[in-house]
């Protein structure tokens, strides 16, 4: 049996979503930027797919940008706005479980003459508001904390922290890249001045990012050299991307309630068949305000890479942020930033659903993880 | 970053030789790598200045298991000198390659080879021949 639950990391892409972009690799292939028929034709394609796209998230279609990634429209939105805004303030403030995309270009911003402070969490990855408070100050320009963390699964307040910066006068940036479908992104609601997206996180392709950006905010692009999207991201507008993009955030909250409902439902049952069948399981991150299909489970005693590839090795794919599974050998950031005990920090494994698991994946999984985890226990030294 | 652990590194850590703890060994050693965190112990039985049994327990990766696993299959049998030499790169090159940010678990595993021997040759006197030993590597190297 082969079973993905690795949905966080990427998700298969909805056959309805693949059916549209080929339409527009094998007959609406003209370029959008061309003035004759057909350009105009898939011109007016992309436009329609942007309306759609804007009218779910609550947007102006003129402040939505595509780009390559979700890692380039923050670099986008992080550099843009700093190189940009120089004058208005040179301090940046990020969360310390952001995303390295984030993390990255905050980082590079420092050769520039910026100062980077990294609002903290608490032991289950909710921001310290009061702490954020204190690190505004007027010299602070921009705030970029993440709607739903990628590992642990903990959704932040937006609205409150988006309030809470705006009324300082610092711009206010979220990723919100795993919030899709299970948080509502209403943007004028959340009161955010830009957000990030990516398709391939909610079953469409990979290659398309998404940067909300308010345009009244003056920011720089980071591809230049050609007129579209205003010159804000030069380049041939990526057609089937963008309209892959809109058909799969159409189909994700579409009869989105029952979907999550179901996710969340299958989730709870195999937590609690993990917890009546294996000793020493705890939870990573918030038990409440935590994505539906979200699970970061420690087992005691035990390798996250060894459970991961044992399982892999049956055919299951998970993910893990031990040490032992990073190119750099060093732990998961976010979980060091939780606090907990080192010698539980390489224990962890991801599992990750979608809209697609089924029961009988989740019962395979539980059969195959007793296994696992009991072999790899029965020759640890860790007790 | 796709880590193509080999068909026999695979199936090292999936089928481990030498796992458990040997009852009355000869000694005993714990090493561990500050950077992952991953753990081995060893323990040994000698006999007549050889390896007669080793065994291992591991908190790691598939490559920290499999890598103590083609290693203690390997010493079996050898006399303590070549044990306590034995070379990392075997290791790698027996399971047919490691990837590049693994290459260190056949170190820790010699590593914690090298501090087992050490151990039993510490509590059967075998220290001062060991530190001879040592010192007459030094010179070599200094007279090279």
């Amino acid at each position: 049996m082969q079973v993905y639950l690795d949905n966080a990391a990427t998700t298969k892409m909805d056959k309805a979503v693949a059916d549209i972009m080929q339409t527009y690799f094998l007959d609406k292939f003209a370029n959008p930027s061309s003035i004759h028929r057909q350009g105009e034709e898939v011109y007016n394609d992309v436009e329609k797919a942007k309306a759609r796209v804007a009218k779910t998230l609550n947007a102006n279609p003129k402040n939505l940008i595509f780009t390559g990634s979700a890692s380039e429209a923050n670099n986008f939105i992080i550099k843009g706005i700093a190189r940009a805004n120089k004058d208005k303030g040179k301090h940046i403030i990020v969360s310390e479980i952001e995303h390295p995309c984030v993390l990255g270009p905050a980082k590079e911003l420092t050769k520039e003459g910026f100062k980077i402070s990294y609002a903290p969490v608490d032991k289950k990855g909710r921001i310290k508001i009061s702490e954020l408070k204190k690190m505004i100050s007027d010299d602070t320009l921009l705030v970029s904390i993440m709607t739903a963390n990628n590992e642990i699964g903990t959704i932040q307040d937006i609205k409150k922290i988006a309030k809470l910066v705006k009324k300082s006068g610092a711009y206010f940036h979220t990723d919100a890249v795993q919030a899709v479908p299970y948080l509502e992104i209403d943007i004028k609601d959340l009161g955010v001045d830009f957000l990030t997206l990516s398709a391939h996180k909610f079953h469409g392709p990979k290659g398309v990012g998404m940067a909300y950006i308010d345009r009244s905010i003056k920011i720089n692009p980071l591809i230049s050299g050609g007129e579209q999207n205003d010159g804000l991201r030069a380049g041939t507008l990526d057609v089937a991307g963008i309209i892959g993009f809109s058909k799969a955030l159409e189909l994700a909250y579409r009869n989105r309630d029952k979907k999550i409902a179901k996710i969340k439902e299958l989730r709870d049952y195999f937590l609690n068949e993990i917890r009546k069948n294996i000793k020493d399981v705890y939870l990573n991150g918030h038990e409440k305000f935590r994505l539906e299909n979200n699970l970061n489970l420690r087992f005691n005693g035990v390798e996250g890479e060894a459970i991961l590839m044992d399982l892999s090795n049956q055919g299951i794919c998970v993910s893990t942020g031990s040490a032992c599974s990073a190119k750099n050998l060093r732990t998961s950031y976010v979980l060091q930033a939780l606090k907990i005990d080192s010698k539980y920090l390489n224990s962890n494994v991801r599992f990750s659903l979608s809209k697609n698991t089924t029961k009988a994946e989740l019962d395979y999984i539980v059969k195959r993880l007793i296994e696992t985890v009991k072999r790899l226990r029965s020759f640890s030294p860790i007790k | 970053m796709a880590l193509n652990y080999t068909k026999k590194t695979l199936n090292h850590f999936l089928k481990p030789k030498n796992i458990g703890e040997i009852k009355n060994a000869d000694a005993y050693a714990e090493i561990g790598n500050m950077v992952c965190g991953d753990q081995l112990n060893f323990t040994i039985k000698v006999e007549k200045g050889k390896i007669k049994d080793v065994k291992f327990l591991s908190f790691g990766c598939a490559s920290n298991i499999a890598t103590a696993s083609i290693m203690t299959e390997k010493v079996k049998g050898m006399s303590l000198e070549d044990a306590k030499n034995y070379d990392w790169n075997k290791i790698v090159s027996d399971l047919g390659g490691l990837p590049q940010q693994k290459v260190h678990c056949s170190i820790m595993a010699v590593e914690g080879l090298k501090k087992v021997i050490n151990s039993y040759e510490d509590k059967n006197g075998a220290k001062k021949e060991l530190k001879k030993d040592v010192k007459k590597k030094i010179t070599k190297k200094k007279t090279k």
